[in-house]
C-alpha cells in the first residue's frame, strides 16, 4: 500500500489548553475513501484542518504525497483540495469566477475548459454567471466542491459534506464522491452520519476525544463487530420460551417471533442446533430472516467500550 | 513565487472595486469639489497666499493625501477582513500561497484603487485651481509610496479586527485626527513654536510635507526626512505583517 497521506503521532493542543488531537497515526492509501466518524468535538475537523494548513500541529509529522506539510508546505498543499464544513463563499462573486480563482490560488494558469468541466460535473454550468448569494444551500455546497476540485487535487478532504442537506442532495453528493474515486482521487471525509460512511467508505476511522479509536476496512469492521440476528416467525404463538431454549432465544411480537442473536465471527453459530431443537420441541416455523447490525450500532458499542475502559 | 495566485487575488479585489465604481469615483470627486467650494472659494478668498500659493492650490496636496490615506486604509482593511468575516479566507490559508503573494495581491489592489482616487482628485482639483507640479516624478513616487504604506497599515488593521466596529476604530480615532493635524489644510509653520514641535511627532506631517514639496518646491521638513519617514513606515508595516503570518496570529489556530 502506498500511503498518499501519512500521519505520524500528530498532536494538537490549542492555546486554551484543550487537547484536540492526541497521538494520531494513520496512513491513507492512494485512491481509497476513508470516513472519519466521531461525535461533535472529537477532533475530526482539527485533524483535517491541520493537514490542510489551517491549524498548526503541536507535534508530530504529516506528509502528503511524500511532502511534509510544514517544511514542504507548498508542494503538499498543491495536492490537496478542501471542502470546509461551513459554507464560506464571497457572496458577490459569480460561480465561474470564484472557481477560477481557486485554480489560480493553487498556482495553475487560467483554463476555461477545465473550469467548464468541473462545473458541468457538478451540474453548475447553467449557474456559472450567477452570484453566489442567489444560489440555494445545496448549490453553494456544490460550489465549494467545485472550488476544491478546480486545481485537480489528488487528495480531497470533505468536512461533513452532507451536514444539514436533504436526502436527495446527500445521495447526489455520494455520486460525486463515487465519480471522483473512479478517477483515482483519494477522499477523506468526516461525518457523523453512519449511513454515509457505510454507503461510500472503503475504510472507517473512529475518532473520540482526539484519539483514533480504530481504523478498519468497512466490511472487515462490520464482519468483526457485526452481530447478526436470526428472527424466526412461528405459526402459533408461544406463551413462554421452552425450557430447552431458555437463555438462547427471546420472544417477540406477542410470542409469534423467536429472536436469536449470534456472532458472525464464531466458528459455530449454533443455528443448526437451534433449528434441530425447535423441531424436537415440535415448533412449526413460518419464516426466517436475518439482519446484520449497522455501523451505527457498532459505533455506539465502540464508544461505550471506550468510556468503560476510561472509567 | 506563486504568480497565478497573486494575479487572481489582485483581480478579485479589483473586481470588487469595479462593482462599486460609481461610489469609488463619484464620492471623491464630490467631496473634493465640496472642499474647494468651502475652503478654496468661501473661506480661501479671505486667506492670504501661503508660501506664494493661493489657499485653494495650497490645500490640493493635503486633500489628495487625506483621501489617499483614508481610502488605502479602508480598502485594504476591508479586503482581508471580509474574507475572514464570511469564512472564505480558509481557501487562501490552505492554498500554496505565502505571505508575499497575499500582500502583493491584497495590498497591491488596495493601493491601486487609492492611487486611482488620488489621480481623480488631482484631476478634479485642476478644474478649480491653477496647478503646477514642480517635481512630477517625486510627486508620483510620494503618492505611490503613501498608497502602499497606508494599504499595508490597513491590511494589518483588517487582520487584527474582530468585528466591523474595530475595523473603523483605528482609522476614525487615530489616523483621521493625525491627518487633519498633520498639515493637510495648513502649513505647520503657521502654528506657535510649541505646537510646531509637537507636530513633528505626527508621522503624517512628514508625509504631507514631502508630497507638498513635490508640488510647490517648499516643505515644512526636509524632503530627505520625508523619504526616510515613509521608508520607516513601510518597513514597520512589512515587519508586522511578516510577524503575523509567521505566528499565525488571528489567522491560524
Amino acid at each position: 500500500m502506498t500511503a498518499i497521506v501519512d500521519i505520524r503521532d500528530l498532536q494538537k493542543t490549542y492555546a486554551s489548553g484543550h487537547l484536540a488531537l492526541s497521538g494520531i497515526t494513520l496512513a491513507i492509501a492512494e485512491g481509497e475513501i476513508l470516513a472519519l466518524l466521531g461525535p461533535n468535538g472529537a477532533g475530526k475537523t482539527t485533524l483535517i484542518s491541520t493537514i490542510c494548513g489551517l491549524v498548526r500541529p503541536t507535534s508530530g509529522r504529516v506528509t502528503v504525497g511524500g511532502h511534509d506539510i510544514v517544511t514542504d508546505w507548498r508542494a503538499a498543499r498543491r495536492m490537496i483540495g478542501l471542502v470546509p464544513q461551513e459554507i464560506a463563499l464571497e457572496p458577490f462573486e459569480s460561480v465561474a469566477k470564484t472557481v477560477a480563482m481557486s485554480r489560480g490560488l493553487f498556482g495553475l494558469r487560467r483554463d476555461d475548459a477545465a473550469i467548464e468541466q468541473v462545473l458541468t460535473s457538478l451540474t453548475l454550468w447553467d449557474k456559472r454567471d450567477a452570484q453566489i448569494k442567489e444560489l440555494s444551500g445545496g448549490m453553494k455546497r456544490r460550489v465549494l466542491i467545485a472550488k476544491a476540485l478546480a486545481h485537480e487535487p489528488r487528495v480531497l478532504f470533505l468536512d461533513e459534506p452532507t451536514a444539514g442537506v436533504d436526502v436527495e442532495l446527500r445521495r447526489g453528493m455520494w455520486d460525486v464522491v463515487a465519480d471522483l474515486k473512479s478517477r483515482g482521487t483519494t477522499i477523506i471525509l468526516t461525518t457523523h452520519y453512519i449511513e454515509e460512511a457505510e454507503a461510500i467508505a472503503d475504510r472507517i476511522g473512529v475518532i473520540d476525544k482526539g484519539r483514533l479509536q480504530l481504523v478498519e476496512g468497512k466490511s472487515a469492521l462490520m464482519a468483526r463487530m457485526g452481530r447478526k440476528e436470526l428472527r424466526i416467525a412461528l405459526r402459533a404463538p408461544l406463551a413462554a420460551v421452552p425450557d430447552q431454549l431458555l437463555g438462547r432465544v427471546t420472544l417477540a411480537d406477542g410470542g409469534l417471533t423467536l429472536v436469536y442473536g449470534y456472532d458472525t465471527r464464531a466458528d459455530r453459530t449454533g443455528i443448526t442446533t437451534l433449528l434441530a431443537d425447535l423441531a424436537t420441541e415440535g415448533i412449526v416455523l413460518r419464516d426466517l430472516s436475518t439482519r446484520q447490525s449497522s455501523l451505527e450500532e457498532i459505533f455506539l458499542s465502540l464508544l461505550a467500550a471506550g468510556q468503560e475502559s476510561a472509567a | 513565487m506563486n504568480w497565478p495566485a497573486v494575479t487572481v487575488i489582485y483581480r478579485q479585489e479589483m473586481a470588487r472595486f469595479r462593482r462599486t465604481i460609481l461610489q469609488s469615483f463619484v464620492s471623491p470627486v464630490l467631496s473634493t469639489s465640496l472642499y474647494f467650494v468651502v475652503f478654496g472659494t468661501a473661506i480661501g478668498s479671505r486667506i492670504p497666499t501661503i508660501e506664494g500659493n493661493s489657499y485653494g492650490a495650497f490645500i490640493v496636496p493635503g486633500l489628495i493625501m487625506l483621501s489617499v490615506m483614508t481610502q488605502s486604509l479602508s480598502n485594504a482593511s476591508f479586503a482581508i477582513y471580509f474574507p475572514k468575516f464570511v469564512g472564505s479566507v480558509y481557501e487562501v490559508l490552505s492554498a500554496p500561497v505565502g505571505v508575499a503573494e497575499i500582500v502583493l495581491g491584497y495590498v497591491g489592489a488596495a493601493a491601486t484603487k487609492s492611487l486611482f482616487i488620488g489621480v481623480v482628485i488631482l484631476g478634479t482639483a485642476a478644474l478649480f485651481v491653477d496647478l503646477t507640479i514642480a517635481h512630477p516624478g517625486a510627486m508620483l513616487a510620494f503618492l505611490v509610496l503613501t498608497c502602499v504604506a497606508f494599504a499595508l497599515m490597513g491590511f494589518i488593521i483588517g487582520l487584527w479586527a474582530g468585528n466591523f466596529e474595530q475595523l473603523q476604530l483605528i482609522p476614525l480615532l487615530i489616523v483621521t485626527p493625525l491627518i487633519f493635524l498633520g498639515g493637510a489644510f495648513y502649513s505647520i509653520s503657521m502654528l506657535p513654536p510649541f505646537w510646531q514641535g509637537v507636530s513633528l511627532f505626527n508621522p503624517v506631517v512628514w508625509l504631507i510635507s514631502g508630497f507638498r514639496w513635490s508640488f510647490f518646491g517648499a516643505a515644512d521638513v526636509p524632503v530627505a526626512a520625508s523619504l526616510v519617514a515613509i521608508a520607516l513606515f513601510l518597513a514597520v508595516c512589512l515587519g508586522v505583517i511578516a510577524w503575523i503570518f509567521r505566528t499565525g496570529w488571528r489567522l491560524r489556530a
